[in-house]
């Protein structure tokens, strides 16, 4: 039982209207991993994890949750092993923290109890304010002590950190963090990279409805030859030929952009000072020149040929 | 005893929930308890008993004039105005006058015959001056005045009032706050935990009903206090017959908010509900006004069933046989549209 994965579906398929936002989609999460999704806005990441949540009806394709189905009388039962964080998500206003964790912890057959719960996510100071009354951030963690209160085995979070500073992300980080040392699995979708990089064991990335590759976040970086990303602009547009540059020495692949070149490279110390001196000897400027580690945005770009941010 | 870790059974703590966002919003307290009140006041001085209400007769300046309006003023209750005769019609129309003397021989009456009041005061001016001019009564009757409480218009207006108020509190405050967690996207979180869907849309209802007895207590003492309208029949059938009421009009409440996706479209959906019995049901005229091919529809309305139920209970001191019928018709809306709102229901 316990060696069969925590969520299973094979060929998802969601249509509204005449978009297909979910076009056969396959995923396999182990239990006590920290799975990701990850992909742009409108990828089909929510409508994913809400066809595994039980909440949207699938057209066509098999959904297997903590080795249940939906739908089978025994919806309720498998709720309580649920963690269920949506996105989005406003609660009432006019309830206090306690008052809306006890709420939610009256729902669940097992379980924290609601001190337990409010010091797990750092609002007992705040457990008499009214939930509209807190920052985003502390609505945040409220949202997740709602989904820890019956101690479930599996989570599900939704963008769980879309518009919080950097200090509440760290926050929930940690938080999360704490939750998979007690064991716990995660499913989890994102469109920041960082945030994949951080918490994730594996990555499946998402575009269009389908996973487009799927593996842990060291090894989809490593998969693109290049631990490093040498951006540059040339002044005036001057053209410059992509063969010539992808074999410069250090370079693995060149790449260019809205007029913007960007070099996959292993070793940006030969690579920047062999760029430099070929544009002295086209006779080009530069106007523009960073290097980065690379990141599963570069994935993205290399595997869509666009930006997460912008696709 | 299941582990809940501190938290009641899930369904009083939706329904502690339900009270807690109602208690926490003002306006809606002041449209439950306050707004019923104020309602009663104005009808009631709108429509209090006008028997001293002093008849104004006009009189054209003419030759006859002096005479007339020396007949007219030795009577008590009755006040004279002389009016030019250009002035006649306009004074009628704006009501300033109720009947217009035309002295001469004979004299000549102007009157808007369409108004009761206006025909009440010819008769009074006519018997004034023919007795003045002669006219010998064939006797003197007797009057025994009596006040009948319970037949005044306030007193028919008040279970009306108390009825209607319980469809509107049962329909907007359910409608509108269900519609509201369902635009926030709280239906699809709720639903998203172990929570069972019917214990939800029951503490919606049960949230309704404990401020009833407030809300049904506050109209009925003003109304003893101020109207002096009587409570005949037992106080605990007319609380039980607003409880079955409330139970009726919270699971239409349901019914109409169990798909809106939007307060407006809630709200078109509500007045559409309570629009025709507002109209049909007898709140401020009777229900009786309609014509008989429109009484089975008329009847069947929760509304009607209320209404008449505490007038029956209030006015005539009914009791629980009496109106069974009334009782059963309402829990029977409660009942149904309870049970299709928790199958229609839309909770994302």
């Amino acid at each position: 039982m316990t060696d069969r994965p925590a969520v299973r579906c094979r060929g998802l398929v969601k249509r509204y209207a005449d978009v297909v936002a979910v076009a056969g989609l396959d995923l396999e999460v182990r239990r006590g991993e920290c799975f990701g999704l990850l992909g742009p806005n409108g990828a089909g990441k929510t409508t994913t994890i809400e066809i595994l949540e039980g909440l949207t009806p699938a057209d066509a394709g098999e959904v297997e949750v903590l080795g249940e189905r939906w739908g089978r009388g025994r919806d309720r039962a498998l709720r309580g092993r649920l963690g269920i964080q949506l996105q989005e998500t406003q609660l009432n206003d006019k309830l206090s923290v306690e008052e809306t964790v006890r709420l939610f912890r009256s729902f669940a057959d097992r379980g924290r109890t609601i001190d337990e719960v409010l010091a797990l996510v750092e609002l007992d100071a705040k457990r008499r304010s009214w939930v509209g009354k807190l920052s985003g951030g502390q609505k945040q963690r409220l949202a997740l002590a709602c989904a820890l209160v019956g101690q479930p085995d599996l989570l599900f979070l939704d963008e769980p950190t879309t518009g919080l500073d950097p200090q509440s992300r760290r926050q929930l980080w940690d938080l999360l963090a704490s939750y998979r040392a007690g064991g716990g699995t995660i499913l989890m979708t994102t469109h920041y990279m960082d945030e994949a990089e951080t918490l994730c064991d594996r990555v499946a990335i998402v575009d269009r409805g389908k996973v487009i590759a799927l593996d842990t976040p060291r090894a989809l970086i490593s998969s693109l030859g290049a631990e490093h990303v040498v951006e540059f602009a040339v002044a005036d547009g001057a053209t410059l030929d992509q063969a010539a540059l992808a074999a410069l020495p250090g370079v693995g692949e060149a790449r260019l952009e809205d007029g913007a070149w960007s070099l996959a490279t292993p070793e940006v110390h030969l690579a920047v000072p062999a760029l430099l001196a070929h544009l002295s000897a086209q006779g080009a400027a530069l106007s523009h020149l960073t290097t980065h580690s690379a990141t599963l945005e570069d994935v993205f770009v290399a595997l869509t040929g666009r930006h997460l941010r912008d696709a | 005893m299941r582990d809940r870790g501190g938290a009641h059974p899930p369904l009083v703590e939706l329904t502690l929930a339900r009270l807690r966002e109602f208690v926490r919003e003002p306006e809606a307290l002041f449209w439950v308890f306050v707004f019923p009140i104020l309602m009663a006041c104005a009808l009631g001085v709108a429509f209090r008993a006008r028997g001293d209400e002093p008849v104004v007769v006009g009189v054209i300046g003419r030759s006859g004039a002096p005479l007339v309006t020396a007949i007219l003023q030795r009577t008590p209750g009755v006040t004279v105005r002389t009016l030019g005769a250009d002035e006649i019609a306009r004074a009628l129309q704006r009501a300033e006058v109720q009947v217009v003397v035309e002295p001469g021989t004979p004299p000549v009456y102007h009157l808007d015959p369409t108004r009761a009041e206006s025909r009440l005061a010819r008769r009074i001016v006519d018997d004034l001056l023919q007795r003045a001019a002669g006219r010998v009564d064939a006797f003197a009757a007797r009057e025994a005045p009596t006040e009948a409480i319970g037949s005044r218009y306030i007193d028919w207006l008040l279970p009306g009032l108390l009825g209607m108020n319980i469809m509107s509190t049962g329909l907007w405050g359910l409608g509108f706050s269900i519609v509201h967690a369902r635009t926030r996207k709280l239906l699809k979180r709720l639903i998203a935990s172990p929570m069972r869907r019917r214990d939800y849309l029951l503490a919606q209802l049960f949230g309704r009903l404990v401020f009833l007895g407030i809300e049904v207590g506050a109209l009925l003492l003003f109304g003893h206090v101020a109207f002096g309208v009587p409570l005949r029949g037992s106080i605990a059938l007319v609380l039980g017959t607003c409880l079955v009421g409330a139970v009726a009009f919270g699971g239409l409440g349901l019914l109409v908010a169990s798909r809106a996706r939007t307060i407006e479209a809630v709200s078109g959906l509500l007045n559409l509900v309570m629009l025709p019995m507002w109209v049909l049901s007898g709140v401020f005229f009777s229900a009786s006004n309609f014509p008989a091919p429109m009484q089975p529809f008329i009847q069947a309305l929760p509304l009607t069933a209320l209404n008449d139920a505490l007038r029956a209970v209030m006015l005539e001191g009914d009791g629980l046989s009496a109106v069974a019928h009334e009782l059963g018709l309402l829990a029977g809306w409660g009942l149904a549209s309870f049970a299709v709102a928790l199958r229609i229901f839309r909770w994302r």
